[in-house]
């Protein structure tokens, strides 16, 4: 599967649009470590267990929309965007979206 | 009683703040020298690479939560009182989304390019309450890579 976040696949063209796949999360970390955060954001810097569920939350999304993607048959996805939103204290959601594709290389 | 336990907060986070402020932009200049010769750019509508033969495309990430101290939200609370700039946390929004372009970055290293880049950010906590700001910031482009 390709992803791009640009409206085209470099040095390939797009045979076919399948629409638009999304593929959204809402994750959390454990009492503990949200304590060590509440810590860490007293004396300053980055909160690296946060961090952490961001990129868990960042890859399990891609992963969604990629599904959705192999379920249309495509084999790329284009213009990709994340958005994310603070739904609660603690939590992060994020939200991947794109253009599911079929694209072939363009013949020289 | 509490208020002499802010105002030791106050001074403790002082100290704590300002040394892993200075430690981190230590850090992320040492790096982005690193990679000054990597090209980096925001558009992506109009490059075509069409002369150029092309072996991978992806997508590529970073991430960060960066948080501010409680120093500096007492400053900029004070400082919100009178207006202007809120240095204090400018320069905490600035490290952080450098640090999640240089952590996007350093991930495609082997990358000719990385196109159309994106920066994305958002509160992590309740802001409205005065707490301390957590941002959570995830930069995302597509690298391309030459043959």
């Amino acid at each position: 599967m390709i992803l791009t976040n640009i409206e085209s696949v470099p040095g390939m063209k797009i045979a076919k649009q399948l629409g638009l796949v999304s593929g959204s999360t809402v994750r959390a970390k454990n009492a503990i470590k949200d304590f060590g955060a509440g810590l860490k954001n007293m004396v300053g810097g980055e909160l690296k267990s946060y961090t952490e569920l961001l990129v868990e939350a960042r890859k399990e999304a891609v992963a969604r929309m990629e599904e959705q993607a192999k379920k249309l048959g495509a084999n790329a996805v284009i213009n990709v965007r994340f958005a994310t939103s603070a739904i609660t204290v603690g939590a992060a959601e994020v939200y991947a979206y794109g253009t599911a594709v079929i694209v072939k290389p363009i013949e020289v | 009683m509490d208020f002499l336990l802010i105002i030791l907060l106050i001074i403790l986070t002082y100290f704590t703040g300002s040394i892993i402020e200075k430690r981190h932009f230590k850090k992320i200049i040492k790096r982005e020298k690193a990679l000054i010769r990597k090209p980096i750019i925001s558009y992506g509508k109009r490059f075509t690479g069409r002369n150029k033969k092309i072996k991978k495309v992806e997508l590529v990430t970073g991430e960060t939560v960066i948080s501010g101290d409680y120093f500096k939200n007492f400053a900029a609370g004070l400082k919100n009182f009178f207006g202007g700039r809120l240095t204090s946390f400018e320069s905490v929004m600035d490290r952080g989304r450098r640090e999640a372009i240089l952590r996007m970055r350093e991930k495609a290293k082997k990358a000719s390019i990385i196109v159309n880049t994106r920066v994305e950010a958002v509160m992590l906590n309740d802001i409205y309450t005065g707490s301390v700001p957590q941002c959570a910031i995830i930069a995302y482009g597509t690298a391309i890579t030459y043959e």
